[in-house]
């Protein structure tokens, strides 16, 4: 069947399965393949994207069901190709990964957080992303560079920049 | 992991959803499909046809309905979690429904899922229990009020027939004075299914004395249990720690416990009585002012 999602702001047309998950759409029909598949039944959380600003497991929905909410990936976050966003800058100086794979995820999550709450407690954080797995890093780091993040964005005038 | 194929439809009414649902018996209703879907992905739950109802709008949204505070099936668990209504009128929803999931599945899980899935370590039919609320089921032309005990008949099992449909789940509101709440659970990690939870309402008048309570237990019980004899050992006394305590110990000591790799029976029906204990005295400190 064809559906149409908004992804990034921009429409897209794809010729999918019923059964395709909305994860499967977007890398396979869009190629944007920063969203990540893991264990495709929902409890690893890499598959994150933002629907309608919200945090939401890409594995758990149809692609069919997807039309007419504003869709986000990671690919959307970066001011410019080749550039990063205040979050993946901070990932990057905090050493907020190793191999990357829960990342845009984690990204994303804390992005929908900042946009909520500019000045997320610790437990803000860890309660925000308890809902995505990390198996390099501890987590400790993550959490330092959201909060590096935080800091970032709030010390800049433009409000909401993440 | 791959769902088997299906068909897909998104009806624009109910009686439209429960028409098709009628029309076929392996069809199944999908709302936020955060416990669908993964059935489907390990192909536990193989149903021949979706209907989707997340956008119907009679099954969306909070209202207030004299008494009771009315939210629809497909209302979004998160929607509940930012509402004002809920943490007014219904404080002991707005206390467990932090505990339902991760927050990104609350983005999408509904209220009427979790009610119709009956998990036995679900928060939101707990709440409803213990508050002794009830759904509609809407069924052909038809309309029920169905009460908790009537509609959760074992774990995942309720008593909504093939061709139901949730419509709306009601939650009585405390219009007493002062009024509190308590929420616990106890689970391998956060947001993992409870082995043992526990919800109280109280209410207390000037002096402190307890003229109401609502004590109900999840996770340790095969479908979530609203324990009357606390509730009418303890009304008219002053709450003390160890009097709430013996009330919940008589009140446990003999019904069914279940238990598994994780817990055994003997531990569940002990934290029971600890989580039941926390819950009300949380309760009766935090009964300041009334739910407005
Ligand atoms: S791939 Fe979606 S939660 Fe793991
Ligand atoms: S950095 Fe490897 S899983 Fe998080």
């Amino acid at each position: 069947m064809k559906v149409e999602l908004k992804v990034n702001g921009a429409t897209h047309a794809a010729e999918v399965e019923t059964r395709t998950t909305l994860l499967d759409c977007i890398r396979d029909n869009l190629n944007l393949t920063g969203v990540h598949t893991g264990c495709e039944h929902g409890v690893c959380g890499a598959c994150t994207v933002l629907i309608d600003g919200e945090p939401a497991r890409s594995c758990l929905m149809f692609a069919c069901q997807a039309d007419g909410y504003e869709i986000t990936t990671i690919e959307a976050l970066a001011p410019a190709p080749g550039e990063l966003g205040v979050i993946q800058d901070a990932f990057c100086e905090m050493h907020g990964m190793q191999c990357g794979y829960c990342t845009p995820a984690m990204i994303l999550t804390a992005h929908a957080l900042l946009k909520r709450n500019a000045a997320p407690t610790r437990d803000d954080i860890v309660d925000a992303i308890s809902g995505n797995i990390c198996r390099c890093t501890g987590y400790g780091q993550i959490v330092e560079s959201i909060e590096l993040a935080a800091l970032r964005i709030r010390g800049t005038n433009e409000a909401n920049t993440p | 992991m791959k769902t088997a194929p299906f068909e897909y439809s998104r009806p624009a009414t109910l009686d439209e959803a429960c028409a098709l649902l009628a029309a076929d018996p392996d069809s199944r209703l999908i709302a936020g499909g955060q416990t669908l879907v993964p059935m489907m992905a390990m192909r536990l739950a193989r149903p021949s046809r979706l209907i989707d109802i997340q956008r119907i709008p009679e099954l969306r949204g909070i209202r207030e309905d004299g008494d009771v505070v009315v939210i629809g099936a497909a209302t979004r668990q998160m929607e509940t979690e930012r509402s004002a209504l809920v943490t007014s009128k219904l404080p002991l929803l707005a206390a467990a429904i932090v505990w339902v999931g991760h927050a990104p599945t609350r983005a999408r899980g509904t209220v009427g899922g979790s009610i119709a899935n009956a998990d036995p370590a679900a928060e939101i039919p707990l709440v409803l229990a213990t508050l002794g609320g009830h759904v509609v089921v809407k069924e052909g032309g038809t309309r029920r009020d169905v009460s908790m005990p009537d509609l959760v008949l074992g774990p995942m099992t309720t008593s909504v027939p093939a061709a139901g449909c949730i419509v709306e789940a009601r939650f009585p509101v405390w219009k007493d004075k002062r009024v509190g709440v308590g929420f616990h659970e106890v689970s391998a990690r956060k947001s993992d299914f409870a082995y043992v939870s526990a919800a109280a309402q109280v209410a207390l008048d000037e002096t402190g004395r307890c003229t109401r309570l609502a004590i109900g237990i999840g996770g340790a019980t095969p479908v979530p249990t609203r324990l009357d004899s606390v509730e009418s050992a303890l009304e008219g006394q002053i709450l003390t720690a160890e009097k709430v305590r013996a009330a919940l110990v008589a009140a446990t000591a003999d019904i069914e416990i279940m238990r598994d790799s994780h817990a055994s029976d003997a531990y569940r029906r002990r934290v029971a009585v600890g989580l039941g204990q926390r819950a009300i005295m949380d309760a009766a400190a935090n009964s300041k002012g009334g739910p407005a």
